[in-house]
């Protein structure tokens, strides 16, 4: 493909190639639908491929069809995700765990099992920590990946079925005409489409501002930190102690947890990411989770960008005008739910309901009376 | 209205533990120097050098490509500190002049606000000793940290003996605690000169000077010093292999660029000095340009990288005679064919669709960034965060781009730039905010409510009962 060349439009353009948009994509192309994926740098470059990989998310509507897909990712992927099921929840402090006995018995009822692990048998199960682990829940559903891995995966596969992905071009605007959205300017040119998905992360405001649609979100920026190699517990998805993360497939414990900063966005994104000495309240954390690794050595940190809507809540809607437009942002919690809001997406622009749930109470139109100074009122002013 | 999220980080972060008008990280000649002109002009001072460095991170190679060929007093720290004072004099007089001269402690983490943080109430310089982490302000900070080592990747360079310039010399100069005897230098320009020099100053046997170049790089009066001293030259030579047994390298082989003739050198050291890095971590940690506040100075403001062409045509001879599973990144085990395939580590399995992937067919999509290398496959992702591959990997990004070295962005360098460990970084004296706003993730209770109850009467039960913290 010569650079000079403008890309060919296609039925479907996604504007971010994020887990969300990268998975749309590939549900897309998988029903034969042509579709070009656009990101102004490279897949997964911000959020999807800098956190937690988490994905135990009994909230969403889309869990179910999550805990189905997942066990499933890597055959139908074709590339690795280091998907790993199930997760431990362990507390050092009384209240903690008393919360998160109910949040267990929470999901208990709603069908997703949870054992309680008392302090032996949490020992047990975790042999990096020790007696100060009063307990904890096993959450016989969930999981989490490699978020990077599995970034890639969904682009590879994408581009196995014949999909495009065209890195380090970002949509600069969107064209309308006739009531409808016609297609995509990038520096490279005029990229027509049929239908339009806005998976841009905490861009996609921005980008739909000028079409009079108001998708409210506000950026902020989320660390984690990551040590050496620990030997493999059996399993690999504990968190607690105020922290989420994982062991990976590796060894490592990446983990994060603890206070955000909202900040402005660009239209072009984050110039940075930048850290701050959070690193250390996180190194306590995962020293008095896992006494035993206190001595491995932390060696990395890093921040990502998440937009959250103002009920923290997705926003996964096929608009009623321009017609031809599905949004799409997870609120600070898309990664793990990805194989199933890629599928929901693809719902929506192929057919205009999701197929496998109700997804109605995640329209746009719920912050239709929204006030305008709805980030002051909430502290997320940047 | 304005509301105030407790779950955000704002106030949440504590002031420096201590505050010094200056502070000089590294207590080469150049930072002791520029310490004790800053005491004497008044200042409160602190100079923190990372010297000793612990025992198991000299054996991980951090900061410099020691090469395992350390001798066993590393792992004394007195005997270090002593012979660390012993070697650089200009210390007591720091003392002296009032300086706070912190050995054993190395600068982690620079943090200074920028437009995607405001959050900290000063800039501040995170050092740590094997104790525990603290964190400085400061008025000035000065960078005396010197410069790393530049390796490249060839079969054998894995083996004790192999090892970098600055390696040698801090172990022979700073600690007294070489193992080697005699050595075979790789690179020719003023750097592998004067390590020759210095080598035979000590009384190390100089085996000889390998440069891909047909003619010597550095300054021909230094040349004509190590020519004086009878060192032979292998010019239009490159690595072919270091072999050895339990004790390390014993001999390396050599071959001819032209013609690929090989010779053996029957030796104990292998010092690469191809070229030296400016130790900037810190600063392209915190993308910090240095200014008024932060300055350079010694070599890790005059060393210059080594120029990309001449980088470059090393990296390519040695790599014509690298086999595939010739290792790139020692502490993941990434080999050259796993790099140039973009494969996944060895604990994973490789599906038949990954013998498609290539790092050519990942840049048809575009040119990769280092950083997506190392999300795939790993290299740089260890323990010696990525010193030992870095270059290595930016180089052979840029031969399958076919783009000269300058254009390929090397890997992100991120905090901390020394490994810490988890007990030691850890702040256990965090600021009550910090304590009572701390959520898992954003503390928003609405975020999860079960789909189901949303709009129902017992939405309010749940976001009243359970609130923020509710990440699973
Ligand atoms: C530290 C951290 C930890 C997290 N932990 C978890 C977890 O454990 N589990 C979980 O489920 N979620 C987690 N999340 C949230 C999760 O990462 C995100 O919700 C998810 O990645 C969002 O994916 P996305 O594709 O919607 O958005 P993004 O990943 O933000 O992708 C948007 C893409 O759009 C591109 N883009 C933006 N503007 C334009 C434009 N104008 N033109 C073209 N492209 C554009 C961007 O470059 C980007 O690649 C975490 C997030 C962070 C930061």
């Amino acid at each position: 493909m010569s650079e000079a060349d403008t890309p060919r439009g296609a039925s479907v353009v996604v504007i971010g190639a994020g887990v969300t948009g990268l998975s749309a994509a590939w549900w897309l192309a998988r029903s034969g639908i042509d579709v070009v994926v656009l990101d102004k740098g490279i897949v997964g470059w911000e959020a999807s491929g800098r956190n937690g990989g988490g994905a135990s998310h009994y909230q969403s509507p889309l869990f179910a069809e999550e805990q189905r897909l997942w066990p499933q990712m890597d055959d139908l992927l074709g590339y690795p995700t280091e998907y790993v099921r199930e997760r431990i929840i362990i507390q050092r402090d009384p209240a903690l765990l008393d919360h998160y006995r109910a949040v267990g018995r929470m999901c208990s009822a709603m069908g997703y099992r949870v054992d309680d692990l008392d302090s032996r048998q949490a020992q047990a199960a975790v042999p990096l920590t020790d007696e100060t682990c009063l307990g904890g829940i096993h959450l016989r559903f969930g999981g989490h990946a490699n978020p990077q891995r599995t970034v890639q995966a969904y682009a590879w596969a994408l581009q196995d079925l014949g999909g495009r992905i065209l890195q380090h071009c970002p949509a600069l605007a969107i064209a309308t005409a006739g009531g409808r959205v016609v297609a995509v300017e990038t520096p490279r040119g005029r990229i027509a489409c049929d239908a339009l998905v806005v998976a841009a992360g905490p861009q996609s405001g921005m980008l739909l501002a000028p079409l009079k649609i108001d998708l409210p979100v506000a950026a902020a920026r989320a660390e984690m930190i990551v040590t050496e190699p620990a030997p493999m517990m059996a399993i690999g998805g504990v968190d607690g102690n105020g922290l989420y993360g994982r062991q990976t497939l590796r060894g490592n414990l990446a983990f994060g947890g603890g206070p955000h900063e909202w900040i402005a966005t660009a239209p072009d994104g984050p110039a940075d990411r930048p850290v701050s000495p959070l690193a250390r309240n996180l190194a306590r954390r995962v020293a008095e989770m896992f006494p035993k690794a206190a001595r491995l050595n932390v060696i990395r940190s890093w921040a990502g960008i998440v937009e959250n809507t103002p009920d923290g809540r997705p926003i996964l809607d096929r608009l009623r005008d321009p017609g031809n437009v599905t949004v799409a942002t997870m609120s600070g919690v898309g990664f793990g739910l990805s194989p199933a809001s890629g599928h929901a997406i693809r719902d929506l622009v192929v057919d205009g309901v999701c197929s496998f749930a109700d997804i109605a109470k995640l329209g746009l139109a719920r912050f239709a009376t929204l006030e305008p100074d709805w980030r002051e009122r909430r502290g997320w002013a940047a | 209205m304005t509301a105030v999220d407790v779950h955000a980080i704002d106030g949440k972060l504590l002031p420096p533990d201590a505050r010094f008008d200056v502070v000089v990280v590294g207590a080469g000649a150049a930072g002791t120097a520029a310490a004790i002109a800053a005491a004497a002009e008044g200042a409160t001072v602190l100079l923190v050098d990372e010297n000793p460095v612990r025992g198991d991170l000299i054996g991980t190679d951090v900061p410099l490509f020691y090469g395992g060929r350390m001798t066993a007093a590393v792992q004394q720290p007195a005997r270090m500190i002593e012979q660390i004072v012993a070697s650089n004099p200009a210390l007591e007089t720091a003392i002296e002049a009032g300086v706070d001269v912190r050995l054993g402690t190395a600068a982690w983490g620079l943090y200074v606000n920028g437009p995607a943080m405001r959050a900290l109430p000063a800039p501040m310089l995170g050092i740590a000793d094997a104790e525990r982490a603290t964190m400085i302000g400061f008025d000035r900070l000065v960078l005396a940290t010197g410069a790393r080592d530049l390796v490249l990747g060839f079969t054998g360079w894995d083996r004790p003996g192999v090892m970098g310039a600055q390696g040698f010399a801090a172990l022979l100069t700073r600690y007294d605690a070489l193992a080697s005897r005699r050595v075979l230098i790789a690179g020719s320009g003023a750097l592998a000169l004067e390590t020759a020099l210095l080598a035979l100053a000590h009384g190390i046997a100089v085996l000889g000077i390998v440069e891909v170049a047909e003619a010597v790089q550095g300054p021909s009066a230094l040349a004509e010093r190590v020519g004086a001293a009878g060192v032979p030259l292998f010019l239009g030579h490159t690595i072919v292999a270091a072999d050895g047994g339990i004790d390390g390298v014993d001999r390396v082989t050599l071959a001819a660029v032209a013609n690929k003739r090989q010779v053996e050198v029957y030796c104990d050291t292998l010092l690469l000095a191809i070229g030296a890095i400016p130790a900037t971590e810190l600063l392209e940690a915190a993308g910090v340009a240095p200014g008024e506040t932060i300055t350079r100075v010694g070599d890790c403001a005059s060393v210059v990288r080594p120029d990309p062409a001449y980088l470059q045509a090393w990296s390519a001879a040695v790599g014509r005679h690298a086999p595939p599973e010739t290792i790139v990144c020692q502490c993941e085990a990434v080999a050259r064919a796993d790099l140039i395939g973009v494969q996944p580590p060895r604990y994973l399995d490789r599906p038949v669709a990954m013998a498609a992937r290539s790092l050519s067919s990942l840049l048809n999509d575009g040119p990769a960034h280092p950083d997506q290398i190392k999300r795939l496959t790993r290299a740089g992702m260890g323990v010696c965060q990525g010193r030992r591959c870095r270059e290595q990997v930016a180089c052979l990004l840029a031969e399958q781009q076919g783009v000269p070295l300058d254009r390929v962005p090397v890997a992100t360098v991120r905090t901390p730039v020394r490994p810490v460990p988890l007990g030691v970084l850890a702040d256990w004296q965090e600021s009550a905010a910090m304590t009572a706003g701390w959520d898992v993730w954003f503390g928003i209770p609405t975020q999860w409510t079960p789909y189901a109850i949303i709009g129902t009467p017992e939405e309010a039960e749940h976001v009243s009962g359970l609130g923020g913290t509710m990440h699973v």
